[in-house]
């Protein structure tokens, strides 16, 4: 199982604890999880990553093993600990204050 | 009995204020949705506890809510909002052509008759109807047909924040977008007109008598007498006896005619009421005074209502649709302000009070009048 943490302002709006757990089918990449994560959770859609295009928002990053993977390709592997489950991969607001 | 319930839209949360029918002792009950910034709730007219909510965020953008009971408990509906078609071009803030480009949803208008269906007005603008509880929402897309190309963001957005409908004539419509104009439907959304001959913008357009740019900032309407509209103008008080074919302005003795929302009286439909503001760049009211002006004779002639309204050192604003009425027999006017306040009178604005004062900025106020 994929472990997902959301930031808690998803979390009330999908109604759930702070990590979900994701089975996801095939190769373990942010477009797969993330595809899964709004298919359990609809009402995620469209807070992570904009409804027509697909991108991720501006203001979200997303995290794993102290890594930030905001930029990486949609469908490149999450490193193996996310895979396996044993991290979670992280959905971050971003730093917006000042 | 009979009584009120206020859905108050702020920049952080929503909150739902509760009164009976003499509106004195107020149940605050929030912030709902804490956090988020609620443009905009609104309730069905058929079905008072159906509500609708704007639901948004910088990191999380747009996200819409239905509540079945009263604002109780609340569901996430559909928030994909989708240009019907290929979604073409308007005016940039540096002369170019820029894609329209979905970003929130500023107004709610449900049904008069049907409790699922319910428009939003949106930015960048235009007109979505669900006929589903907002499980699906489709763009009315005729709209951006009338000069789209020519419209362009103002300072707070190309946003259309204004949809009246007419309770006689389903298929007539009326929106108001800032920067761009008035424009009316007649046939359901399949065509519209633009409805903005009267107005003038001398030093906002090149052309002050142009047919689109115009940036109307609110529109209201007396549900007896739906050919009448008032609209409240970036600059000038206007005032339309056929449903906005032309328009006059109305502004009269006003302190200054720039200000945001316009609300008629529930049962007298001469008797309309705007929140002056002291200009375009300056905010604020003039003089540091909070005056709400009531016009009892459809406007020119205006009366400064400022009983129980800061008079010295107030330095807030009311936007565009942070003033409503109730319906109860001694009508009540409400407004919130950019500094937390919602001001109430119950007397159709010759006292006030703040029924609450220390809420995040107020972006909406909308009024149940509950029996």
């Amino acid at each position: 199982m994929i472990q997902v943490m959301l930031p808690a302002h998803l979390r009330t709006l999908a109604k759930t604890d702070r990590v979900v757990q994701l089975e996801v089918e095939g190769a373990v990449t942010q477009r797969s999880v993330l595809d899964a994560l709004e298919a359990a959770y609809p009402a995620l859609r469209g807070t992570i990553r904009d409804t027509v295009t697909r991108q991720r928002r501006p203001l979200v990053r997303y995290f794993a093993g102290k890594e930030d993977l905001s930029h990486e390709p949609p469908d490149a592997p999450l490193p193996e600990a996310v895979a396996t489950g044993d991290e979670p991969f992280l959905v971050i607001g971003a730093m917006a204050g000042g | 009995m009979s009584g009120v319930r206020v859905l108050v839209g702020t920049r952080k949360g929503a909150f739902v204020l509760t009164s009976d029918e003499k509106r004195e002792r107020w149940d605050v009950c929030g912030p709902h949705f804490a956090g988020w910034e609620m443009y905009h709730l609104k309730g069905s007219p058929v079905d008072p506890n159906r509500l609708y909510a704007s639901q948004s965020s910088g990191w999380f953008g747009q996200t819409m809510q239905r509540s079945d009971d009263g604002g109780r408990t609340w569901e996430p509906v559909s928030n994909e909002f989708a240009y019907d078609g290929v979604p073409g071009t308007h005016q940039w803030y540096d002369g170019t052509q820029h894609p329209w480009e979905f970003t929130r949803v500023w107004h709610l208008e449900p049904s008069l008759t049907d409790p699922d269906t319910v428009y939003a007005g949106v930015e960048d603008a235009a007109l979505f109807r669900s006929t589903d509880g907002g499980q699906s929402w489709h763009e009315l897309s005729a709209l951006r047909e009338v000069k789209g190309n020519l419209w362009q963001p103002g300072a707070g957005g190309m946003c259309l924040h204004t949809i009246v409908l007419d309770p006689n004539n389903s298929d007539r419509i009326v929106v108001a977008i800032s920067a761009a104009g008035a424009f009316r439907t007649d046939d359901g959304g399949e065509t519209w007109l633009p409805i903005n001959q009267g107005l003038k913008s001398p030093y906002e357009l090149p052309d002050p008598d142009a047919d689109v740019g115009h940036c109307v900032h609110n529109v209201a309407m007396h549900p007896s007498r739906p050919d009448v509209l008032f609209m409240q103008k970036h600059w000038d008080v206007m005032r339309s006896d056929n449903a906005g074919e032309c328009w006059h302005e109305v502004s009269g003795n006003l302190p200054t005619d720039f200000g945001f929302p316009i609300a008629v009286h529930a049962h007298e439909p001469e008797t309309i009421y705007v929140v002056p503001i002291k200009s375009d760049s300056e905010h604020y009211p003039p003089e540091g005074k909070l005056r709400v002006y009531r016009s009892r004779t459809g406007g020119h002639e205006w009366e400064a209502l400022t009983d129980g309204l800061p008079q010295q050192d107030c330095y807030v604003n009311v936007l565009r649709d942070a003033m409503a009425v109730d319906s109860l027999d001694s009508c009540g006017i409400y407004v919130g302000t950019t500094g937390g306040q919602v001001y109430a009178s119950a007397d159709s604005g010759d006292t006030w009070t703040p029924i609450v004062r220390d809420l995040p900025s107020v972006l909406s106020v909308e009024v149940q009048t509950l029996q």
